[in-house]
This record gives C-alpha cells, structure tokens and sequence, in this order.
C-alpha cells in the first residue's frame, strides 16, 4: 500500500460550493434540476437560496426547456443532472433550445463517465461527449479536479453562451500546477517531455501523470496535456504536439467521437502522426468503476503501455 | 428597467379582424412564392396572431429584447408563413423582407430563429419546446415577481409530445399565473385528424387535471380571444382552447389535410386572395 497516496476528492463538492458562492453575490444564478438535489450536492444551495433552486422532477427534456426559458428571463441557469439523461434524453432540448437558440444556459452533467459502475449501460455517460461534440457552439468543458471543477464553474457564470460542463464523481487527487490558472480554450501543460504526447481529459488527467512518471524511469519523456475544455479544441496545443511526436489520448468516454476523435480530426488533416485512443469500446460488462478502468486499460499501466506501442520500444 | 411603451388598443376589435386578413394573404403569398410553406396551419393561427400582437402583448419592435416585455413563444414553429407576417406587421423588421421567405441565405428561415429575427424569443420548429421554455420564461418571471406576461402558441397535434405534458405538469404545479397556452384546435394533424391518430379529447379536462384553467373560444372570434387573454383575473395558468379551423379563408383548403403543407398554384392563390378580399368587404 502507498502510504504516500495523496488526499482524493469528489468534483461536486466544489462544484456545488462554487455554484453557491456565486449565487450568494449574483441573484441571476438559478439552479435547474430532475430531482437531482442531492446527487447535484446542491442542498446548501436550497437552504441557501430556496427560491431558486427550480426542480422540475423527472422530466429530463422539460428541464433542459425551462433552463432556456429561464435564460430568456435574464437568469444564468445552471441545468444540473446525471449527465446520462440530461444528455441522451434531452439531446433535441439541448440542440434547439441551448445551441441553437444561443442561450446563456450552463448544462452540467453530473457523475458523467463510469461513475455509476454497477448500474450499467444506461447509466455510464461516455457517449455524451460525441453527440454534444457535433453541436457547433456549445462549449464542452471536463475539468479534472476540485481547483479546474471550481474555476469551469466560475468561467461558465461569467462567459455568456451555451456550455457543457462535465461534473465527476469519481475521486480524483488535485492536481499540483506551477500555473493556476485556467482558460476555456487552453490545454493545460502538466508536464513536459519531447519523445510523445498523452492528452487526457477529466479523471484520466492523474492517471496520464503518472504514466509519465513511470515512463521517465524508462527514459521515455512523455508530454501531459490536461484537455479541459474539448469544444473549442486548443488546435495550437495539438500541433505542438504533433510536431513533437505520436500521440496518446485517454478519456473516460468511448474511443468513438469523444477526445481521441477530435484531436485525430485535427491530426489526421493538418500533421498526420502516429495515434492511439484509449477509451471505453462500447457498453460495458457489470462492474465497478475501476474494475472498468483496470479492464480497458485506463490506468498509469495502460496508458504507459500504449505510449510504448505508439514508439515501437 | 424601462417598460416597453408599445400597446395596441385592446378591444380594437375591426382593426384586429383587418390585421388578421392582412395576415392570411401576405402568408398565402410568402408560401406561394417560396413553393413550401405550411398554409393551412397558416390560416388557422391568423386571428390568434393577430388578437395577440395587436390586442394583447406589450412589447417595444425597436427593443425587443427589453427584460419587461411580454414574450410570445410559437411553439407551433413551421407556421412561419403568418408569424413572420404578423412580427413585420408589428414592426420587427421591414416588410420588405417577407418577400425573402425561404429564399437563400434568407433570415427568414422555414422555421424561426431568434438569431435572425427580432421579435423571436426561441428557435422551434420541433414539435414540444414552446411550451417547455415558455414555462421556463415564467418561471423565471414568477422568481423576479415581475410584471410581464408569457402567452405560448401550440398546435393541437404537437399535443401527442410527450414534453408538452411535462411542461403543463409544473406550470399546474408552481401555479403560474403568468402563464397562458392557446391551443389552435383545428383538429388536423400533418397526416390526419388528430382524433383518429391519437385522441386528445377530453382535451380541457386534461388541462384541468393538470391545475389549469381552462377557457373554450371559437378562435376565429377576435373579441372572444380578446376576453379569453385577459389575464386581470388569472390566478393559475391558463389554457385557451381555440376552436379553429386549418385553412380557414380559403374554400378549397378549409378542413382539408391536404393544405397542411400543400402549396397553392397562380389560380389558387388568385382565388384564394379574391375570397379573403370579399369576405373582408362583405364584413
């Protein structure tokens, strides 16, 4: 066991924290959700501000509508939810509504990834990144730890526009930066190396670290780029990259659509490198979150392995 | 906040009738000319437009995006035909522009879009999203205890939409009283009767279930929709039932399910525009 594991955090705390603290200084902030109060981690902000937490009970497509419909009314609406339903049943409410009616409505797709483990298909939110990455105009943010999860949810209240904030519940370490600070639209450098590059997004970003650590013992120097915001792509960071050597993407999300297919977009039509996406294949097999992970090579193991491959050593 | 000074006179009942034939003939013409269009949804949401933009709503053309303006959402969005007749006839954009309907590269596009246009509060087109942010619209306006008022246009098909329902559930719920539904009842749907594809009668008594009031008109009769919208007594939300009829105006597209999106020829559109010429002389 390593007794030098460090302190591990679920990402909704800060983002109900953050969300309340804004609110506290800006009577526009309203909170939409599907009885989703608790899993949102959002009872402060209902004792706090009762009379605008707005919860339509379970009816995902009429959520999304009235976040448009209260942003129409000068609010800055925060549409909080397991991001399984919020994106895959309400997916046209998200489309017309949001994106393509440019509201000022902050979508946050809550315990989004494998989160729910056991529970299954239905459940897991890996697809939501590929079908709201189509969407032209949403802003698709996946910050990976309590300090990025608080300052996405300040960006978003700040920035008007449609955005998709990706909220996980799955323990993650903060991350240590000699840089914080965060900007929609700019990959975060964690760690520079000039033989590859891994670019990972959300809870894969710790994992991709460590990887590289393991990799520098080998002599392998591997580039971490923390992909917080997936829409707009940081295209500078990509070929920066590309120049530099192969690429490795890890997310949790299918390998289809999500952030290995939007920096092969990129790759593939500007500076064509060696690739691999790690990801999830499809629906899973039961099991918990991280007998998941371990399974599909979403791991400092597996992602260190798939740098080896992509360098041939 | 400044609050919109625009307000037609309300009770103008012949000045509201003349709107609404202006309305039915600039759109047969916009869908004749574009050769698509939804006509007969067209002609059954004239005096309903025309009773609300010019009897009812407060709103400023030149500002229409002020926070205390009344918001009308066209839930029924493809009836773009009469929406973007009335919207210039209440002076969001030229006139002028109506005779771009459809056309490329066009702000006036077969379903509408608040980006283009002024005076659209949210792009529909798909069936069961009026409603569901007008809801929100209230909502938010019942947070701000403010004084502006929500009036939502649906068609009785897009009353099959699941959505529609969970979006009357919690305006019955949250009593909006800022809130209003008027539902074109003209009993067609694109393929049928709406009745034989999936019944929704008893239509007010479902609304009623759901904690609204409910208010039955003839909606061809402006001062019958003059006093159903008036909202100086509304305590809840309230749901204006308009009997309709789709293709109303036009003999040869009365009732007919044909003229959902059918387009008329030269001579149809002739005879079309020569029967609403006589009945508004004969009136």
């Amino acid at each position: 066991m390593n007794v030098m594991a460090p302190e591990q955090f679920d990402c909704r705390d800060a983002y109900a924290r953050t969300l309340e603290d804004l609110a506290a200084a800006d009577p526009r902030i309203v909170a939409v959700v599907n009885d989703s109060v608790g899993s949102s981690k959002l009872t402060g902000f209902r004792r706090r501000f009762p009379e605008r937490l707005v919860n339509v009970g379970i009816a995902e497509q009429n959520m999304v509508s009235v976040g448009a419909g209260l942003a129409n009314g000068s609010k800055i609406a925060f549409v909080s939810g397991a991001s399984c339903f919020l994106t895959a049943r309400a997916l046209e409410q998200i489309k017309a509504d949001v994106v393509y009616s440019n509201t000022n409505v902050k979508l946050c797709g809550i315990s989004s990834g494998v989160a729910y483990g056991e529970l299954g298909p239905t459940h897991h939110s890996i697809e939501d990144i590929a079908w709201l990455r189509a969407m032209r105009g949403l802003t698709i943010l996946v910050p990976a730890d309590p300090w990025q999860t608080a300052e996405a949810i300040k960006a978003a209240a700040r920035i008007e526009g449609p955005m998709f904030i990706r909220v996980s519940r799955m323990p993650v370490p903060e991350l240590s930066r000699a840089d914080r600070r965060f900007e929609i639209g700019r990959a975060e450098r964690l760690r520079a190396g000039g033989d590859a590059t891994i670019i990972a997004m959300g809870t894969m970003v710790h994992r991709a670290l460590a990887a590289a650590e393991a990799l520098a013992a080998e002599g392998i120097d591997a580039q971490v780029l923390n992909m917080a915001t997936i829409a707009p792509l940081d295209e500078e960071a990509i070929a920066a990259a590309a120049a530099r050597g192969p690429i490795v993407t890890v997310e949790e999300h299918v390998v289809r659509g999500g952030l290995g297919g939007a920096v092969a977009e990129w790759v593939a039509t500007h500076h064509p490198v060696r690739m691999r996406i790690l990801g999830f294949p499809g629906f899973l097999p039961t099991g918990s979150a991280a007998w998941l992970m371990e399974r599909y090579g979403l791991t400092a193991d597996g992602i260190a392995a798939a740098v080896r491959d992509v360098l041939d050593r | 906040m400044t609050t919109p000074g625009v307000r037609a006179a309300a009770g103008d009942v012949p000045a509201i009738r003349a709107r609404a034939a202006w309305i039915r003939k600039r759109s047969l013409r916009m869908v004749h000319d574009a050769r698509q269009g939804h006509p007969g949804g067209d002609l059954s949401a004239a005096d309903i437009l025309a009773t609300i933009y010019f009897g009812v709503l407060r709103y400023d053309p030149r500002d229409p995006r002020n926070p205390a303006r009344d918001r009308f959402v066209m839930s029924k969005g493809h009836a773009t035909g009469s929406l973007y007749a009335v919207l210039a006839a209440a002076g969001f954009f030229p006139e002028a522009d109506l005779e771009t309907y459809m056309q490329p590269g066009s702000k006036l596009n077969g379903h509408p879009n608040r980006e283009y246009l002024p005076g659209v509060e949210t792009n529909t087109g798909p069936l069961g999203h009026g409603l569901p942010v007008g809801v929100g619209i209230a909502i938010a306006g019942q947070i701000d205890a403010a004084d502006y008022r929500v009036f939502v246009l649906t068609g009785d098909g897009e009353l099959q939409e699941g959505s529609m329902w969970e979006a009357a559930m919690l305006a019955g719920h949250r009593g909006l009283a800022n809130l209003t539904v008027i539902v074109d009842r003209n009993r067609l749907q694109q393929g049928a009767g709406t009745e034989e594809t999936n019944a929704l009668e008893p239509l007010a008594d479902k609304w009623r279930a759901f904690g609204w009031d409910v208010v039955e008109v003839d909606g061809h009769d402006v001062a019958a929709l003059l006093e159903a919208l008036d909202g100086a007594r509304q305590a809840r939300p309230r749901c204006v039932i308009a009997r309709t009829v789709k293709g109303r105006g036009v003999s040869f597209m009365a009732d007919d399910v044909k003229w959902h999106h059918g387009v008329p020829t030269t001579p149809q559109l002739e005879q079309a525009l020569a029967e609403l010429d006589a009945a508004e002389m004969a009136r």
